[in-house]
């Protein structure tokens, strides 16, 4: 495997790892623009432009752009997250040209009011279709309620109301400050060579305009809050905590994906065993998130009602010995195997490489081949653990819950927001 | 391009145990797929959930070791593993770096033939298989396409193979053990193994490991009730789950190939018809599919979508003309996007041990052999425009089952496109 790595005249920054022990090879383009870089009018328009950028530009149609991924057998794909919007796709080797021409065609749309007004209802059923699933429901209240009064607080999908409000104009503007060939990262992973994709790479993006978005990166101070939403026809109870931890630059931050292992994976884990093999738990799981400047520890627990209090009050017992006595050495081993055969295992395909690829690149301009990988996974010793968990305790500043519950105070049923959903 | 995979190699030990070994030199991973026939059409009558409790409980202690020392040694090993139930088996699916190949066959040795299915851990068990049932009742997505599969196919053969809360309660410790002692034998039990590693040791292990494995006689299946075809469940809900299914041909079936290039071009791709009608034109869905699932013997088309409850009208509607507008004939290079996908697909799945492991023993299950990719990649190529329209001739979709959830049923006899596509169904009842 080779990396390779160059700039365009407009900004536009191209990476690739070459291997030619794989039969196909996968492409995407990283844009730093998602929710956080939304204002609350516009809230759910970098969602809502990653949809309208299937449409077409001044030379395909919506049609033509559906029907072309499938003439080449791609399959793409695009996402859109609190930072990064992606757009991506794996082919067979030879049908690597076509598939940067559209993958481009992807980024500079045309934004027609037509296909405006028919996507937006598209948009609003997939609002509808969260709204149906409590565990969709409670991550997307967990984050508005952590990240209060930041940026990462905003919802990637909107509201009914700003979706409904939102004009193509306004995407338009947005469009025009978030997809400067700065803001971007073109990642190449798999079955090729880097003079042919360099190449493709000008040919398909050297025309686009610069332009770089700042953001503002500043950590979170979330004050803590806590929020029982009240869900009388859901048969379960879903509780989502958070807590500050590490930033995606973070030297702690290889420790803090190997803690939330130990602490929260779903099979043998701390958590697994207090909750789930004991069947108190549906799941009750630790999850490391990196973002840009901030971080957070998300624990999430899904059982019966009445067994919610003592089940959180049990994640705090975990937490609390965590936080006070670290974690022991032949915890940690056990962790570093399961993550090592993972990045082992993920690194096989050539899709497994490209998300690795662009996310090293978009958050950190690095390049960590599978080995680098591996290494800095082994690198991580007790005393590294100690020194995250001095630096971000485990805790519960957020507490985000719903399900029939009316309060999670023991033996209250008091005050909680209004019923919402 | 594409360098053909290694051949598989099969190995019949005398036990009945089918040993399938694909050989994949370029991957540092090796992947494990064992079907094991103890899943949820050999439950005894309402007693669904059996197969699931002794899915889970096989793996609470084995051999020497107890719960947390299997779950240990499995952690150390870095095995990636999965426990799931389909109607005939239970399956276990592991994936490590190939050095710990070896090792992790020796704990799926004793997970298979010395299982404790001890009682402390059988009502924790009980507990966990109830909840993830009930998170199920949680997503209604899931839901709809379940109670879609129970309507299909006759118990047990669409009994949802998870287990059902009504009869959680009523099934014991005794029940998971006969079950266990029942099924949990290598004749009908299925192997795959691909990666990188030494086909001939890897061999002689499996032959240590499982050779003295006692074989034992296949019970048989009394079919059960058949359930209404056409349902509505009232569900507090934004959005209605629609769930469409009419017959089609297994993958055993000579036709298969048509049959699945007959519903990739309802729902393959992106252009695929599904897809453009009923989202890009109408935008009246966010997720609609259609899928051909196939048990053994039998199988059928299974479309689903989900949309708001004044829409879902026009949206089985709309889904309902799709399906029938097939037979009409297809649009030039409709087919060819159609192969260029499986072609990919196939192409794919020679990157990744965990698929191809996967593969080789589905394969085995359904036909008693390994298909070669490329015998695959030749019937998928060789596909007509008259193929698929013969075959839509002779297996025109009809014979609907129709499951939605929602806050209240759409009008299923209102519409022309409806009624016509129903006819079927009210001519015989």
């Amino acid at each position: 495997m080779e990396f390779h790595q160059t700039q365009l005249d407009n900004g536009l920054t191209v990476v690739a790892e070459t291997n030619p022990h794989v039969h196909s090879v996968a492409a995407g383009f990283y844009v730093r623009a998602g929710s956080r870089d939304e204002s609350a009018e516009v809230s759910g328009v970098s969602h809502f432009l990653e949809h309208m950028a299937f449409k077409g530009d001044e030379t395909h149609s919506a049609d033509d752009v559906n029907r072309i991924f499938d003439e080449i057998g791609a399959r793409y794909n695009a996402s859109t997250s609190e930072e990064v919007t992606t757009y991506y796709g794996a082919v067979l080797p030879e049908y690597l040209p076509k598939a940067l021409e559209m993958l481009a065609t992807l980024i500079r749309p045309s934004l027609r009011e037509e296909d405006f007004e028919v996507e937006r209802q598209v948009i609003l059923e997939e609002i509808g279709m969260y709204d149906d699933q409590p565990t969709s429901v409670c991550y997307d209240k967990s984050m508005e309620s952590h990240f209060i009064g930041h940026p990462l607080g905003r919802s990637i999908l909107g509201s009914r109301e700003s979706i409904t409000a939102l004009t193509a104009d306004r995407m338009r503007e947005y469009h025009a400050n978030h997809y400067g060939a700065g803001n971007i990262v073109l990642a190449v992973a798999g079955n090729t060579d880097w003079d042919e994709v360099r190449d493709l790479a000008r040919r398909f993006c050297g025309h686009w305009p610069t332009g770089r978005h700042d953001r503002n990166t500043e950590e979170a101070r979330p004050p803590g809050v806590t929020r029982v939403l009240r869900r009388e026809s859901s048969t379960l109870q879903y509780v989502i905590q958070m807590a500050s931890a590490p930033s995606a630059r973070s030297p702690h931050r290889h420790a803090a994906e190997l803690l939330s292992v130990v602490v929260g994976s779903d099979s043998g884990s701390r958590l697994y065993w207090e909750l789930v093999d004991s069947g108190l738990a549906e799941a009750a799981e630790l999850g490391f998130h990196e973002y840009e400047g901030s971080g957070a520890w998300m624990t999430y627990v899904g059982s019966e009602p009445d067994a919610t209090i003592d089940n959180l009050a049990r994640v705090k017992a975990v937490y609390d010995a965590v936080n006070a006595d670290g974690v022991t050495a032949e915890e940690l081993e056990r962790a570093k195997n399961k993550v090592s055969s993972a990045i082992v295992l993920r690194g096989e395909r050539p899709m497994g490489r490209l998300s690795s690829l662009g996310a090293n690149w978009i958050y950190r301009e690095d390049y960590r081949s599978v080995e680098d990988d591996l290494r800095d996974c082994a690198a991580v010793d007790v005393s590294a653990v100690r020194e995250l968990l001095d630096a971000y305790p485990l805790g519960q500043t957020t507490t985000v819950a719903v399900g029939p519950l009316a309060s999670l105070v023991p033996g209250t049923a008091n005050e909680n927001d209004p019923p919402s959903n | 391009m594409s360098a053909l995979p290694l051949e598989v190699r099969t190995h019949v030990l005398d036990n009945g145990l089918v040993l399938l070994l694909q050989p994949m030199p370029a991957v540092r991973s090796a992947a494990l797929s064992l079907l094991v026939p103890a899943g949820s059409v050999y439950e005894q009558p309402a007693r669904n959930g059996t197969a699931a409790l002794l899915c889970d409980l096989v793996t609470r202690g084995a051999g020497d070791r107890d719960n947390r020392d299997l779950s240990t040694a499995f952690d150390d090993l870095g095995v990636q593993r999965h426990e799931s139930i389909a109607s005939e088996h239970v399956a276990f699916s592991a994936a490590t770096v190939s050095h710990n190949l070896t090792a992790t066959l020796e704990l799926y040795a004793d997970v298979a033939l010395r299982p404790r299915l001890p009682e402390a851990e059988f009502e924790p068990t009980r507990l966990g298989v109830a909840q993830s049932l009930q998170a199920i009742e949680d997503d209604p997505r899931q839901k709809v396409m379940l109670e879609l599969r129970r309507r299909c196919w006759e118990d047990p053969w669409g009994r949802p193979s998870d287990g059902c809360l009504a009869d959680l309660p009523s099934v014991t410790l005794e029940d998971v053990r006969e079950h266990h002692a029942l099924c949990f034998r290598p004749n009908g039990s299925i192997l795959g193994i691909a990666g990188s590693f030494d086909p001939d040791a890897v061999t002689e292990q499996v032959e240590r490991l499982f050779g003295d494995w006692d074989g034992g006689r296949i019970p048989t299946i009394e079919p059960g009730p058949e359930m209404p075809s056409l349902d509505h469940l009232d569900y507090d809900s934004t959005q209605t789950q629609i769930g469409i299914g009419y017959p089609s041909v297994p993958y055993r079936d000579p036709d298969y190939y048509t049959a699945w290039a007959a519903v990739s071009l309802l729902s393959g791709g992106t252009s695929s018809r599904l897809w453009n009608e009923v989202r890009e034109k109408r935008g009246l869905v966010y997720a609609v599919s259609a899928s051909l699932s196939s048990l053994k013997d039998r199988a059928h088309v299974l479309c689903y979508a989900g949309t708001t409850v004044e829409r879902s009208q026009e949206t089985l509607e709309v889904m309902f003309a799709e399906i029938e507008r097939l037979a009409s004939g297809l649009e030039a290079g409709e087919l060819e996007r159609c192969k260029a996908r499986a072609k990919t697909a196939l192409v794919m799945q020679q990157e990744s041990s965990v698929a191809r492991a996967g593969a080789v023993a589905r394969d085995w299950y359904h036909l008693g052999r390994v298909k070669p990719l490329e015998d695959v990649r030749e019937k998928v190529e060789a596909i007509t425009e008259t193929d698929v329209l013969g075959f839509l001739a002779e297996n025109p979709p009809g014979d609907y089952t129709v499951v939605t959830i929602g806050p209240e049923p759409p009008q299923l006899d209102s519409s022309v496109s409806l009624r016509r596509a129903l006819s079927t169904e009210s001519d015989e009842g």
